[in-house]
């Protein structure tokens, strides 16, 4: 048996989403900017880049508000509970059928994985795009004000690595969205809200051998 | 402050050119002296000297400050190298030198009579009034050693139609400078006389219909804005008219300011280009756009070819425009040409006649200096002008010979023998010559700063941020789309790459292992 839970809340579903549009969109223009397509003209890029970056720093400002006010940054807390029984189940019990060993609550919605994951995206991928944007964005001004170290080639290799690292989080967290318990578990809670979470304990299995 | 600033541009470009333009139209109608009421113009001129005489009757210190100026010196010392540099000893890739040939090129000359170094530089009376002052029908032509033809000017309709400079008496020397129409400059010829908005959205002769005195606004007959020593950087905002500044009233930023881009989403960003870029970088996308074409390579070397009768020829392109002319050698000449870029502080230096130089590689005439990335210099857009021209094998410097002079046997155009014109020209010139030459590869640069092109012709953003775009190889500045750190790109999309590897492999063994899951 399962039951469902309404693990993300609207204005949740729209910070993802909103915020999956603007980071595709950012890594294209961006891409594009540092010359690796020509798909667009350099200064629509420029452009396009801008303004997704503005937008999602408003969203980013929201969403800190929105965490903040409601207790929800909780959900990132670090813990090493179960962090071995899920490593283990995505090295091997996904092949055989095994159980995920957390269970998914309301007040705990990501496994231990998760959580150091998306602390991770927060506090290092995030900050680092973002820090060294600004500076980007507002070199003229600023330059004169900052240490002689950091020149703008420097900002833009910090930005390039932030971007590089947000493409990898980005492949493995499409990836692993179709990891639940059918492949579009885990989008279709992200679309809806709601979750199938399926109660192993309660399933009865067939006896083996 | 700023918001004065801010005022002032904002106002600057639409009111103050239409007013300017008002007053310009009108200023030609109201003067408050017509010149042909003036008896003392009414002449008989019998020498072109005598209007000069009349002209300082009231204009008494015309001639003395045109005197201070290089319009009459041809002399200058370059500032910061000490050579003495001008036009009078100046050597060059087009018609290399004019001493020796004072008769011929000294027809733009602001004087009567330059004909070798027994001029008399302070005569005022040989002050050339006309030359620049003339409204037409004034014809001074190479041959004549300043001084007008007699037969095809009349010198009182000359002095009675006296008037402003107007691009026609500047561009009667500044446009045909290296011995014809555009060969030059590249960003100054004949088709700006009659510019229209693509060619020079400035000199738009629909529009603003700017003389050249507008940028290079005139005091006491110095006009300023030089080639030799440019003004590479302006910093300063618009300059208020009639304010006497210690500041080049011919750069961009003098109308401008130095943060001119006022709309669109790129404003902000395009201003913060002015800290590595001259305005003219991006403005002036290509030089010689008129459809006058200008003098990208000359190779004296394969001058004074004759036919089977002894005679000069020439040949023509598939366009009928010269090629080859015995007298010259061979060009190679560019229409829509793209610049080359470089970071420039205003000071060049030059090779002068007592320069050694190494012919074993090609020699560059002129050096811009600037530091790359520099507070005190810009990328600029330059043209290089290619040459071929003899230089003394022996004693390792350029040679000048004499060319233009008629009726002595010497000079090249005339007998096509480069060693009465070199032994000529350099004993003219004072300069020793061994008797042994050769030809040496040579190059010099012009800086681009006409033919504005407007706001919509201007260079886009991927013209130069992209791999092979125009700054390629232009050091001291960090271009998103051109430069980027190869190792950091190899972890960045090894990383990346990986991590897809290791998805697909994961998702590989799920897919394979579908079975397992079944029931659940």
């Amino acid at each position: 048996m399962s039951e469902r839970l309404y693990l993300f809340t609207r204005f949740e579903r729209f910070w993802h989403w909103a915020q999956a549009a603007l980071i595709i969109t950012l890594l294209f223009t961006g891409f594009g900017i540092h010359g690796v397509h020509d798909l667009l003209q350099f200064g629509l890029a420029v452009r396009i880049h801008e303004t997704a970056a503005w937008l999602l720093i408003g969203l980013w400002v929201f969403a800190i508000f929105w965490h903040f006010t409601t207790g929800q940054w909780k959900q990132y807390l670090p813990t090493l509970e179960r962090i071995g029984a899920v490593t283990r189940y995505y090295v091997h019990g996904i092949f055989v059928g095994a159980p995920h060993p957390y269970r998914v609550t309301v007040a705990h919605k990501h496994n231990p994985l998760q959580r150091l994951a998306y602390l991770g995206v927060k506090l290092v991928i995030n900050p680092l795009i973002w820090i060294s944007g600004l500076l980007y964005l507002f070199w003229g001004s600023l330059h004169a004000s900052l240490p002689a170290f950091l020149d703008l080639e420097r900002v833009a290799r910090l930005h390039t690595l932030g971007a590089f690292l947000m493409l990898a989080f980005l492949i493995m967290h499409v990836y692993l969205a179709t990891a639940g318990h059918t492949p579009l578990t885990h989008i279709k809670a992200m679309i809806t809200g709601w979750e199938e979470v399926h109660d192993e304990a309660a399933i009865k299995r067939p006896p083996e051998g | 402050m700023t918001d004065t600033n801010d005022g002032w541009r904002r106002w600057l470009p639409g009111r103050v050119l239409g007013l300017l333009g008002l007053l310009l139209a009108s200023g030609a109608v109201a003067s408050t002296a017509d010149h042909t009421a003036f008896e003392e113009l009414q002449g008989p001129f019998e020498r072109a000297e005598q209007v000069t005489e009349a002209c300082l009757g009231c204009h008494t210190e015309a001639s003395q400050q045109v005197m201070s100026t290089r319009h009459w010196t041809w002399e200058y010392e370059n500032p910061h190298s000490g050579e003495t540099l001008g036009k009078k000893s100046m050597i060059n890739t087009f018609c290399i030198s004019d001493r020796s040939n004072e008769g011929f090129c000294q027809s733009c000359h602001v004087g009567y009579g330059w004909e070798d170094d027994t001029f008399d530089f302070s005569d005022e009376s040989r002050v050339d009034c006309l030359a620049c002052h003339n409204t037409g029908d004034y014809v001074k032509k190479g041959g004549w050693a300043g001084y007008p033809n007699a037969e095809k000017t009349d010198l009182v309709e000359a002095a009675r139609k006296v008037g402003r400079t107007s691009r026609e008496t500047c561009g009667a020397c500044h446009f045909y400078g290296g011995g014809g129409d555009g060969v030059k400059h590249g960003d100054l010829d004949s088709s700006l006389v009659e510019a229209n908005r693509t060619l020079d959205v400035h000199m738009n002769a629909e529009g603003p219909d700017f003389a050249c005195s507008e940028c290079h606004r005139t005091e006491s007959h110095d006009v300023p804005g030089s080639r030799i020593q440019g003004t590479a950087v302006d910093t300063g905002g618009a300059l208020l008219r009639g304010a006497h500044e210690d500041r080049n009233p011919a750069t961009c930023q003098a109308c401008h300011g130095s943060s001119p881009h006022e709309d669109g989403s790129h404003a902000r960003r395009l201003n913060e280009h002015t800290r590595a870029l001259a305005c003219q970088t991006c403005h002036i996308p290509t030089f010689a756009r008129g459809g006058v074409p200008t003098k990208m390579a000359w190779d004296w070397s394969t001058a004074g070819q004759l036919d089977d009768d002894g005679q000069p020829i020439q040949r023509k392109d598939d366009e009928g425009r010269v090629i080859y002319d015995s007298k010259k050698g061979d060009f190679v000449l560019g229409e829509n040409v793209v610049p080359e870029y470089l970071w420039w502080n205003g000071n060049t230096t030059f090779v002068t006649a007592e320069t050694e130089i190494d012919p074993s590689e090609r020699v560059l005439i002129n050096e811009y200096h600037g530091t790359p990335g520099g507070e005190d210099s810009r990328i600029w857009p330059v043209k290089r002008a290619l040459g071929k021209q003899p230089y003394d094998t022996v004693h390792k410097t350029l040679l000048r010979p004499q060319v233009a002079i008629p009726g002595n046997d010497t000079a090249f155009w005339y007998n096509f023998d480069w060693d009465k014109a070199l032994e000529a020209g350099t004993r003219i010139a004072g300069q020793p010559f061994s008797g042994e030459y050769d030809f040496v590869d040579t190059a010099m640069l012009w800086p681009i700063t006409h033919m504005v092109a407007p706001g919509e012709d201007a260079l886009k953003c991927g013209q130069c941020h992209s791999d092979d775009g125009r700054l390629a190889g232009v050091e001291g500045v960090w271009m998103p789309g051109r430069d980027r750190h190869a190792g950091l790109d190899r972890f960045g999309f090894g990383l990346a790459g990986l991590v897809l590897l290791g998805v697909l492999g994961h998702g590989t063994l799920r897919f394979v292992n579908r079975n397992r899951r079944k029931g659940h």
